[in-house]
């Protein structure tokens, strides 16, 4: 007895194969054929037989990890508001109020980021690929909740278009296209990624908010001197911040599903960590007392999209270094630059996203130094001959 | 002995394994030689259908190093000359007379007393020098070259191989005299063993450099042995030559006679009793399955599956489909199901018992020791290079290999010496294959390669 789905398919299929009247829809058919039921391709060349795991399922696996942090992010939205506003609200109601809030992020994210993926492979006649499953579930996790929709829906075009497609897709882009997405609203609309009302849902043009309440982010606070919420609070993440990466722990969590499932890179996400502890380190000892230099390192790593950014961006592994080697310099140099950004750049506090972007730029370098001695090795073999 | 520990690799743990017995000789009904066994020759053909042939006549020669001939294995008459577009030649078949008739050449007494020239002379006029494979790229040696070294490997890694222990266990006396007469080519010749297993019957060879290797698959192909103890650069050239030729040597210089006979084992979830049989290379698929009870009717996810004949192993082998012939270089033959079947939402499901992973997203390697039903499906689309540290995993290589597919997909040739082209064909990376969850063809792209180094370097 065959499955309904699988008939239906069969079904349909004629349709939108070639000949068929809606064959310019062929790749995307494919792709949700592809997505109900392994395809039923059989190998071709010398190796006869091949693993069961495909790229559906490493995306599918980061889409799993990136739940703990999505899980606390809508539960903080609605909690971050009802204090804002002097609010008693129970918790329910709050997941409630920030699921209602962020669903049309996530909709403008998918919609438009997979409009044009599958509009890309229709033209070019190739399959859709998984990839933006992911990047379409990160980008709302690391933009403000009160992002208008129509410059979500920009910056998504323009990191699927110039981040990714121009390159020729999934696999050859030399960004993360979810940091293009922020990198783009950052420059494009800075005020609407910078100052201390955005953070909260209703801030920004409110009139209730109670008063003395600024929904500035820790980082921010922290950085003009002011008194930080506690380091364990930063830890839980009932902070202001983006959607996605207020909570360490939730973080912490995906980072042990994706460390579990081998899909991320621990090197990556060790060394950033060591990165920036170095340098925060550095900084404590050196810099004078009460200067922000002196803020304590280990808070670093629970303040602002560093934890989200070295757990889920900066293991890309499309856009990070490829070599073993150089994911330990890769991942360093990123937790570093970060902090050198957060002390000394006092135009814009938070440093991941940009030293994720710089050395995504630097990755294919620090390979082409790993793999230097190899290709050194094997000229100096031929030489002693 | 210096003992060389192999960390990366993975040995697939397959259901269908051979029991260590000899069910039967194959008498074929009929014999085929495929000139696309043997890579990069351009086959001339010697003979005419209707021709009555000796084992060891010459059937073709290679066009471009005519020294090289390709006899035939067993004596008979020309059947039929098969060709395919534009008259590509496909297969000579040969039926068999029953009278076993060999061409008779002139046995070398004393090979250690025997000059280079003479044993040479002896291996191309009767078809055995197309065992001698060089390094780099695959081919069958140059006549003319001094290799830096002849490397045998002991042992067979690959999912379900033939155990080389069992099927040599009788031939030593043979080998020791093949490689008595291969010392007139080189300086050195090295057989490397399984180090910690029962020790292989080429462990009494004399005049040979043992290295013992640790570790799972590819641990046993002789490409990766050479990369550890002696890795190919350019300008250089090494031979490898199977167990199995050595002792088609060995009876040719003691005896006179051309006898490619071999055990093969023939094995896979399939076949109801996996056994070895004797035969020789170029014997019909179907010929040797009579000798098996076959599974005809399996079906996966309620749909039916057809089998897939493989000469070979599953990583390396080739899918010669249910007429074809046993390959002139395998031992092997491997019957799997066809993957044409589709799993509903399989790559969505939690658990896939049935199925094996080397990667942590799915569960297996909770259940190391189970074995697995292997079928032909690709589990998935092709997709460009996107997860990295994979391939890495199970190829114990200096060699980088992305990079290197990257620089043959580029056809840059510098490129590709740089990274190693000279160190590596298709089935040393026959495993990145298939742990490759893009599904990238890497051993077409490596002989991609390999073909535009020839063509190149020519």
């Amino acid at each position: 007895m065959e499955n309904p789905i699988l008939k239906l398919i069969d079904k349909i299929k004629p349709t939108f194969s070639k000949g068929g009247k809606l064959s310019w829809l062929h790749s995307t058919f494919e792709a949700f054929e592809t997505f109900a039921a392994v395809p039923s391709t059989t190998t071709k060349g010398r190796t006869q037989i091949k693993d069961c795991v495909d790229l559906k399922r490493v995306m599918i696996a980061v889409v799993v990890a990136l739940i703990p942090p999505f899980l606390f992010g809508m539960w903080n939205t609605g909690d971050q508001h009802a204090t804002a506003f002097g609010l008693e609200w129970g918790f329910w109601l709050k997941v409630w109020f920030g699921f209602y809030k962020v669903l049309p992020l996530f909709l403008v994210s998918y919609i438009v980021g997979l409009g044009i993926e599958f509009a890309v492979a229709q033209v070019r006649g190739h399959e859709v690929n998984e990839g933006y499953l992911v990047s379409g579930f990160i980008i709302p996790m690391i933009m403000p909740i009160d992002i208008p929709l129509w410059i979500l829906a920009l910056s998504v075009a323009f990191a699927v278009i110039f981040g990714k497609e121009i390159f020729g897709g999934t696999g050859m882009n030399i960004w993360n296209p979810a940091l293009l997405a922020r990198a783009f609203v950052f420059f494009a609309y800075p005020s609407v990624i910078s100052g201390d009302t955005i953070w909260i849902e209703g801030l920004t043009n409110a009139t209730s908010a109670i008063d003395g309440f600024s929904g500035a982010t820790p980082l921010a606070i922290a950085a003009e001197g002011g008194e930080a919420p506690s380091l364990l609070q930063m830890f839980i993440g009932n902070i202001p911040g983006s959607f996605g990466e207020t909570s360490t722990i939730a973080i912490l969590l995906g980072a042990a599903i994706l460390i579990f499932t081998g899909v991320a890179s621990w090197k990556i996400m060790l060394s950033t960590v060591i990165g920036a502890l170095a340098v925060g380190f550095l900084a404590n000892a050196l810099a004078p007392a009460g200067s922000f230099s002196a803020y304590p390192a280990i808070n670093h790593l629970v303040m602002g999209g560093f934890a989200f950014g070295a757990v889920y961006m900066a293991t890309d592994p499309v856009s990070s270094a490829q070599t073993e080697v150089g994911k330990w310099i890769y991942g360093f140099s990123i937790g570093a630059l970060c902090i050198i950004l957060r002390l000394f750049n006092p135009g814009y506090r938070e440093g991941m996203m940009l030293a994720i972007l710089l050395m995504n730029t630097m990755a294919p370098i620090i390979d082409y130094c790993v793999i230097r001695p190899n290709i050194r090795r094997r000229e100096k073999r031929a030489a002693t001959k | 002995m210096e003992t060389i520990r192999l960390k990366k690799g993975l040995d697939l743990k397959i259901k269908g394994e051979a029991t260590k017995k000899v069910l039967t000789t194959i008498s074929p009904k009929v014999i085929a030689l495929q000139p696309s066994n043997y890579k990069g020759v351009f086959p001339k053909l010697h003979v005419q259908e209707g021709d009555t042939v000796k084992a060891g006549q010459i059937i073709f020669s290679d066009k471009k190093r005519e020294q090289i001939c390709f006899t035939s294995p067993i004596s008979g008459t020309i059947k039929a000359i098969v060709r395919g577009e534009k008259r590509k030649l496909l297969a000579i078949e040969i039926a068999p007379d029953g009278k076993n008739d060999y061409l008779t050449f002139e046995p070398i007494s004393e090979v250690s007393k025997a000059n280079r020239d003479e044993i040479q002379k002896r291996l191309l006029e009767s078809g055995l020098w197309a065992g001698i494979i060089q390094r780099p790229y695959g081919i069958i040696a140059n006549p003319t070259d001094t290799p830096k070294g002849i490397f045998i490997s002991s042992f067979n890694t690959a999912p379900l191989a033939a155990d080389l222990n069992f099927t040599t266990k009788d031939e030593v006396d043979a080998i020791q005299i093949a490689v008595d007469a291969l010392c007139k080519f080189t300086d050195k010749i090295y057989v490397n063993v399984k180090a910690d297993a029962p020790a292989s019957p080429l462990s009494r060879l004399k005049n040979v450099v043992f290295t013992a290797f640790k570790g799972a698959h590819p641990a046993g192909n002789v490409g990766v042995q050479i990369s550890h103890i002696a890795p190919i650069g350019k300008g250089d050239i090494v031979w490898t030559i199977s167990p199995m030729t050595l002792i088609a040597m060995g009876k040719l210089f003691s005896k006179g006679i051309y006898d490619t006979q071999r055990l093969v084992a023939v094995t896979g979830q399939r076949v109801k009793e996996p056994a070895y049989v004797k035969c020789l290379p170029g014997t019909s698929i179907q010929s040797i399955c009579e000798a098996f009870e076959i599974e005809k009717e399996v079906e996966i996810c309620g749909q039916e599956c057809g089998i897939r004949y493989i000469s070979g192993n599953v990583l390396s082998g080739e899918d010669v489909g249910e007429n074809g012939y046993l390959n002139f270089y395998d031992d092997q033959i491997t019957l799997i199901s066809e993957g044409n079947y589709r799993e509903l939402f399989g790559w969505a499901k939690i658990f896939r018992p049935k199925k094996f992973s080397l990667s942590h997203t799915y569960f297996s390697w909770l259940t190391p020791k189970k074995k697995y039903k292997v079928d032909s499906n690709t589990n998935g689309g092709e997709r460009p290079f996107v997860v990295n540290g994979v391939y890495e995993k199970v190829l114990p290589m200096d060699i980088y290999p992305v990079y290197l597919l990257k620089a043959i997909l580029a056809q840059d040739i510098e490129k590709m010496e740089q990274l190693g082209i000279y160190e590596v064909i298709g089935e040393d990376l026959a495993l990145c294959e298939y742990v490759c969850p893009s599904k990238i063809n890497i051993q077409e792209i490596v002989e991609n390669g390999i073909n535009l180094m020839l063509k190149e370097m020519a």
